[in-house]
């Protein structure tokens, strides 16, 4: 695709009209830094932080962590669509395997570890937008730290700690197994 | 998937088979008026080989090429045509001299189009079939949305997404919304079928592909579906289980989630799998496999269609036979004399320095029919030059009627073919022991193969002077060697076998060898070099080509000629 470069206009060319804009901003913050007494940082992105942490707008994109149902139950199902969504591969989930385990109750499927790399995830939230099962959400968590780069490395059980419970009106599972228990008391060929 | 692919299943028959004129979506095709079935017989053609010849695709789910016709998923139906036939038997023409081709339609309401099933119906000439007309669609759209009525969407968990013909065929042909707002018929989940399978019943869709492979293929009649209606199930035959040796096919064929392999369940993604054409070393048969791996590590076989060798089947013995490439305790280090760790670059010219040095005839070698060709070929080479004494060890194990071969080596035909054994396989180890035993014999190289198990026992090997050991997992014999150089599985290199039955085929590198494991065909090669001059290959192709014009019995067969389903070699 070959996109036409617009050509500068004259005025633009010129440079002065961009500079005096920039300038404007600069001479703003000036007078009311010394005039009105109000810290430039105040007013624009930053704020106090980190003394006083920043709050977030709704719909800002965090860290991604994993949730649980109201019956506490893990949601994520190891599909793997987020390990193949992610464009910068900071997703890892090693699936169960092959025993069935007993404690999950009709959830056939969980992961056995999941970890996100949060020194590559660059918040993008295609693994929320691909989840079918709503386990991963972007929280609105924006300070990671950590003194190692293996720290930064979240694991099932801190993703899952941070994530919390996800009220979620559906309960597919619970759902699942009602349905089942009721077609198993609807039995016509049950004698009473 | 082993699905057959259309070119595959439907080459046309030989020419003295008729040839009929039908029309395919308004476009004219000629079709032999017989094809061959499932057993290769010829029958009618039918609507759905011809629909493939003429290079349209009719969606199905229970029709496989390789299985009897069964006819009960409905979803190849498509609306057809016949010319009309007048009072005297002659088709009807329109006023330009065409026959007027008559819709089908129901019988109780004309106005109403009425599908066929393309698998079970044959064609007949100047039949018109529409398989892209918006009656024709409008049934595929009621068919899967029956098939899904129950069908639950677990994707997410479900091993079959990613290679699921319900997931494909509804994108391709499905309809965005069920009409259906009835609760799910739940089945059992989880239901143990037998020793290797798992059935999970609410995602059948009883197209009894499996049911029709375990009795007409396998020879095993253990699979029934039972209760009517909203509760069939499919199940084995009460007091039994679904044991046979080629139980797995069933997960393949099955065109949904509802069969799967509890050796593979929950494993890994499909989408995450790559694959490598490659060949089963577990008998003689050679059957054409996919290896699927990822990051290294094998987590499938598969069988790969080979109508020459394995059709679309495979055994359950050969597809487990992987877990041992993974195994932790691989070698992985080259050793030189005192279990000394050493390296490749070292240790080769320490080898060929010892060989060099050997008398002539003081040399015996013990290969194993598990090498490939080329790697058979650079050990004939150093043969002929040390004028080593050589052989191979048999295996032998049960065969049976469909594709497991008595002889338990992949090559046994290769190491006849190089002449790296007697008439008959293993005749020369007794010699070999003699030698050593009267000191005759300074020099033992043994490759791939635990030779205290066959005849050559440790006090044996304590007499050698040298004891050149390359194998893949340490066993007794590795442990004695002098000079211990790790090998490579078949999935780690590249390579070719000959079948028990003469079949010339390659196989492709899937993973890479562990530590400092690497294709015994790069150190045979220098080997080979140092002593007898022979050219150092760069490459598989380059040894390939040049072994084959080298032994006549080989005819001068190029790499690139044995493609992905191998020649014939005359044995």
């Amino acid at each position: 695709m070959i996109v036409p470069r617009k050509k500068l206009t004259f005025w633009e060319r010129l440079f002065l009209p961009a500079f005096w804009a920039g300038f404007k901003v600069t001479w703003r913050h000036f007078v009311n830094t010394l005039f009105r007494r109000r810290n430039a940082a105040v007013v624009t992105a930053g704020g106090y932080y980190p003394e006083v942490p920043w709050t977030v707008k709704e719909g800002y994109r965090g860290a991604p962590y994993l949730v649980k149902d109201q019956e506490g139950r893990t949601k994520c199902v190891s599909c793997q669509l987020c390990e193949f969504v992610c464009p910068p591969k900071a997703i890892k989930i090693t699936p169960p395997g092959p025993e069935v385990d007993p404690t999950t109750g009709n959830v056939e499927k969980r992961p056995k570890e999941f970890e996100i790399n949060m020194l590559r995830c660059i918040f993008c939230g295609f693994c929320q937008e691909v989840c079918p099962e709503e386990a991963i959400f972007l929280m609105k968590d924006y300070s990671l730290n950590g003194q190692s780069r293996e720290e930064m490395i979240y694991n099932m059980e801190k993703l899952l700690a941070l994530g919390g419970v996800h009220q979620d009106p559906i309960m597919k599972w619970k759902k699942k197994a009602l349905e089942a228990q009721k077609q198993e008391v609807f039995n016509p060929e049950r004698k009473e | 998937m082993p699905e057959a692919k259309p070119d595959q299943s439907a080459t046309p028959p030989p020419a003295t088979v008729e040839k009929i004129k039908i029309k395919v979506d308004g476009r004219e095709v000629e079709v032999p008026r017989l094809m061959p079935d499932w057993t290769g017989k010829l029958v009618p053609t039918t609507m759905l080989q011809a629909c493939k010849l003429a290079g349209v695709e009719v969606p199905h789910y229970c029709y496989h090429p390789l299985l009897p016709v069964a006819g009960n998923c409905r979803m190849c139906l498509v609306e057809f045509g016949v010319p009309m036939i007048g009072p005297d038997r002659k088709p009807l023409l329109n006023d330009k001299g065409e026959p007027i081709i008559q819709r089908s339609t129901l019988p109780y309401e004309p106005g109403t189009p009425r599908g066929a099933i393309a698998c079970a119906t044959p064609i007949s000439p100047g039949m018109e079939i529409y398989p892209s007309s918006p009656a024709t669609k409008q049934m595929r759209e009621s068919v899967l949305e029956f098939l899904l009525a129950n069908h639950p969407l677990d994707c997410p968990i479900c091993d079959q997404a990613g290679e699921c013909k319900l997931q494909e065929y509804a994108l391709d042909h499905g309809r965005a919304e069920s009409a259906f707002r009835e609760t799910k018929v739940h089945k059992p989940k989880q239901v143990d079928l037998g020793p290797r399978i798992m059935l999970d019943d609410e995602r059948c869709i009883l197209c009894t592909r499996c049911i029709r492979f375990t009795r007409d293929i396998a020879g095993d009649d253990a699979l029934g579906i039972i209760n009517r209606g909203g509760y069939n199930t499919l199940t084995a035959y009460p007091g039994r289980q679904f044991d046979n040796n080629y139980t797995l096919n069933t997960v393949d064929i099955c065109p949904v989630g509802a069969l799967t392999s509890k050796d593979f369940r929950f494993k890994m993604r499909v989408w995450f799998l790559k694959e490598t054409k490659s060949i089963c070393t577990s008998c003689g048969t050679g059957c054409n496999i996919i290896i699927s791996s990822r990051e290294n590590v094998i987590y499938r076989y598969t069988p790969r269609e080979n109508m020459a060798v394995n059709k679309c089947w495979m055994c359950d013995a050969g597809r487990l036979n992987y877990k041992w490439i993974g195994r932790p305790d691989r070698l992985r280090e080259v050793l030189g004399p005192g279990g000394q760790k050493s390296d490749w670059s070292k240790v080769i010219p320490e080898i060929s320095g010892r060989l060099r040095a050997a008398p002539a005839g003081s040399v015996a070698m013990v290969i194993s029919a598990r090498q490939t060709v080329e790697e058979l070929y650079l050990l004939r080479v150093l043969a002929n030059k040390l004028g080593a004494i050589t052989d191979a060890v048999p295996r032998v194990g049960q065969p049976d009627y469909l594709l497991v071969h008595a002889d338990k080596n992949p090559n046994s035909n290769g190491v006849r073919l190089m002449g790296l054994c007697g008439d008959e396989m293993g005749a020369n180890m007794r010699r070999m022991a003699e030698g050593i035993a009267a000191g005759a014999i300074r020099t033992l190289i043994v490759i791939g193969e635990d030779v205290t198990r066959c005849g050559l026992g440790p006090e044996l090997l304590a007499k050698l002077e040298t004891l050149v050991v390359s194998d893949i997992l340490p066993n007794e014999t590795t442990r004695r060697a002098h000079y211990v150089l790790p090998g490579c599985a078949h999935a780690e290199k590249r390579g070719s076998f000959i079948s028990a039955k003469g079949r010339w085929q390659r196989f492709w590198k899937a993973v890479e060898p562990p530590g400092q494991a690497r294709p015994e065909m790069e150190w045979l090669g220098e080997l080979a070099h140092n002593l007898a001059g022979e050219n150092s290959f760069a490459s598989v192709e380059a040894l390939f080509n040049h072994l084959s014009r080298e032994v006549p019995a080989l005819g001068g067969v190029r790499w690139e000629q044995l493609g992905d389903t191998g020649v014939d070699v005359k044995i």
